[in-house]
């Protein structure tokens, strides 16, 4: 065991992988000699090569293009898009492309590529950095997308991610890579995908939320408990598929369901996690669900972040509503 | 208009020679069916003679079935390929079995070539799965229809095959004129030419992507001159003279198999007919004069020519090999036509490797509906 922030802990279940594994791959801008505009690729290079860890130019099609071709000659490739707002310069090769092929060719190919790339507010960024596009992708069939909220599901995940033999899109949280600290098992270990975790149990109201939203709900359970209104906190982890089974589970408990999420409300998987609610559990329910998003502008200015973005006053204002209803 | 006297850059003189290692198209013959290097024809026997004339009538034959199949309306998307016949047959003559190819939708007959069965090209164009099963080993991707995603797909390839350390074998891969405007085609030449990656990079300039005419997509008199942008060799040939393209795709395959990196070949062609089966009338944007001399230009009348003068061809003979290829062809249509109805539960089944949940009780549903 040893304490280890989120960066740290996405970079040593790389190192496993590594490790693990000689065909895995880890390529992009800058992740090589300079160890990633993050540092989450620090030292990889100098313990594995530049056969292993090498940059790219700067082209995300051509990057991800290129994952599909090594995939293809019997390599696993972890690419990396240095911000999620880059990803739409990909697109075709990560939708049109890569999640389709094992359909394509009837189940006789696989792509086992796994496209890590950051994004989330609260730290200032330049335009294109920050924004939530994760919708962009969920909608994908053959891809799976995951976030994780905390160093211990990061690293698990990570493994997860580069071990399954389908394409899958990470999202790491800017926000989240040094603001906490976990104590993080040596070696191998794994975090399920396609399924979501209960951080904090409760009786009274579900909140469902991902990525750093998550922290933000974990503030307004602990808060509500002192005036004892339990929330039950579900963390989804896997944006696609989204884990019915554990958000219903906590529904039959609890009869009241907040879902809570960084992206606009037009964008995120709010909509999906209610609408599947709503087709599901309508009669478990004593209250209407309540969401929490950010406004459907375009991602703020910078200075703006603090007024835009969806914070534990917002959650705890909605979850109040919901459970007084 | 001039440039002003007082800049301290001609760009008209730098424009000028931008296109002068590229305009003289390499040939060996000519339009006229007359051998125009006697030293690089002098390079075929009889046999390989015949053989390309062979490719070329079998090409020609698979376009004509197709498209009578399509009016029968008993096939889907197909793009035509009459005219290319000296293109393709050309660039698949050099192909090797260990090669990777990424086709493009136009490239049916070269990957057919590979080692897709006309049954599955059939399939393909219908809408089946089978159509893009493969035989162990042939290693191919299916036809590419986003413009230009096999060109970077390819550089992926043919990074792969360098990690591998795999001995003369290159990644294979196929655009058109249109395509050359893409970013995908810039990225992907670039990306091998800084990986040093054995890719051949193929550009089939026909005249025309759908009704655009060539020199709409770019300024540049040629498309193989693209290349010099991402520091990699190239050339222009003459698409309608299979021993040329031949040759030159063969040197350039030979060159990305022994470590140099990418090649990039212009072969210059004309499309015969329309885009697509789909309904393409080319006549609404193409003048019969226009068409005139490109028909005349026809790969097989020269080749035909050539080799019946050195009496290594007569009617007769190619008649009953266009005989024999039609049949067949039909045969290949009967069998495709034969193929199980498509389930959705395999669909699903295709769709991961390990289903997800909302996957899982699809599959379960549409077992349950299929069994009734």
């Amino acid at each position: 065991m040893a304490k280890m922030t989120y960066i740290k802990a996405i970079t040593d279940g790389l190192n496993q992988v590594l490790q693990d594994d000689p065909k895995t791959l880890i390529f992009g801008e800058d992740v090589g000699k300079n160890g990633g505009v993050f540092r989450t690729t620090e030292g990889l290079q100098d313990k594995y090569g530049e056969d292993r860890v090498f940059d790219t130019p700067l082209a995300e099609s051509g990057i991800l293009g290129l994952s599909i071709g090594l995939a293809l000659t019997g390599w696993r490739p972890i690419p990396e898009i240095q911000f999620m707002g880059f990803t739409f310069e990909g697109v075709d090769s990560i939708a049109g492309q890569m999640a389709r092929n094992r359909f394509r060719f009837g189940g006789t190919v696989s792509m086992p590529i796994t496209i890590r790339t950051p994004f989330g507010g609260g730290t200032h960024t330049a335009e294109m950095h920050s924004d939530s596009l994760e919708n962009f992708f969920t909608g994908v069939p053959g891809l799976r997308v995951v976030t994780p909220s905390n160093p211990y599901d990061a690293k698990g995940l990570v493994i997860s991610a580069v071990e399954n033999n389908d394409p899958v899109l990470f999202m790491e949280n800017l926000k989240l890579y040094r603001s906490m600290k976990d104590d993080i098992p040596e070696g191998h270990y794994t975090v399920p995908l396609d399924k979501a975790n209960v951080v904090h149990e409760g009786s009274d109201v579900t909140i469902v939320t991902y990525s750093a939203e998550v922290n933000e709900s974990l503030k307004v359970a602990d808060k509500l408990a002192k005036e004892n209104i339990s929330v039950e906190v579900i963390d989804l982890r896997s944006l696609s598929p989204i884990d019915t089974d554990t958000i219903f589970a906590s529904i039959e408990k609890t009869h009241k369901v907040v879902v809570v999420q960084e992206a606009q409300k037009m964008a995120g998987v709010g909509a999906t996690v209610a609408s599947e609610i709503a087709e599901n559990k309508i009669m478990s329910l004593d209250a209407p669900i309540g969401r929490v998003s950010a406004p459907d502008s375009v991602y703020p200015f910078a200075m703006a972040e603090n007024d835009w973005l969806p914070n534990a006053d917002d959650i705890e204002a909605k979850v109040r509503e919901i459970v007084s209803y | 208009m001039a440039t002003k006297s007082n800049s301290v850059v001609d760009f008209e003189k730098i424009k000028s020679t931008m296109s002068d290692p590229y305009n003289k198209p390499i040939q060996v013959i000519n339009d006229k069916g007359e051998i125009v290097n006697q030293q690089l024809f002098d390079q075929f026997s009889d046999e390989e003679l015949v053989n390309f004339m062979d490719k070329m009538v079998w090409e020609r034959t698979l376009h004509e079935q197709t498209m009578s199949f399509s009016r029968q309306g008993r096939l889907g998307f197909y793009a035509p390929t009459l005219g290319e016949e000296a293109s393709e047959m050309g660039i698949a003559s050099a192909m090797k079995k260990q090669d990777f190819i990424f086709p493009a939708y136009r490239d049916l007959p070269q990957l057919i070539q590979h080692g897709m069965t006309v049954e599955q090209g059939f399939l393909w164009s219908k809408g089946h799965v089978n159509g893009n099963m493969y035989a162990d080993g042939v290693r191919a991707m299916f036809p590419q229809i986003i413009i230009g995603a096999q060109y970077v797909e390819a550089a992926g390839a043919a990074l792969g095959i360098k990690k591998n350390n795999e001995e003369d074998a290159v990644a294979y891969t196929f655009t058109g004129d249109g395509g050359t405007s893409q970013g995908d085609f810039y990225e992907g030449v670039n990306f091998a030419g800084a990986f040093k990656a054995p890719a051949v990079f193929f550009v089939q300039n026909n005249g025309y992507a759908i009704s655009v005419p060539r020199f709409k997509q770019t300024a540049a008199e040629t498309l193989a001159q693209k290349a010099v942008a991402m520091g990699v060799p190239s050339v222009q040939v003459d698409g309608m003279d299979i021993l040329a393209t031949y040759l030159v795709a063969k040197s350039a395959r030979e060159y990305s198999a022994s470590g140099n990196g990418p090649t990039l070949v212009e072969t210059l062609t004309y499309r015969f007919g329309p885009h697509s089966s789909a309904g393409d009338d080319p006549s609404r944007y193409r003048t019969k004069d226009e068409e005139q001399p490109w028909f005349d230009k026809d790969p097989l009348i020269r080749m035909r020519k050539v080799l019946t003068e050195k009496g290594l061809w007569s009617q007769e003979k190619e008649d009953k090999l266009v005989d024999q290829y039609k049949a067949d062809f039909k045969e290949s249509m009967k069998k495709a036509e034969a193929a199980p109805k498509q389930k959705v539960s395999d669909f699903l089944k295709n769709t991961f490797e390990v289903p997800t949940p909302n996957v899982a009780r699809d599959i379960q549903k549409f077992e349950e509906k299929e069994s009734k």
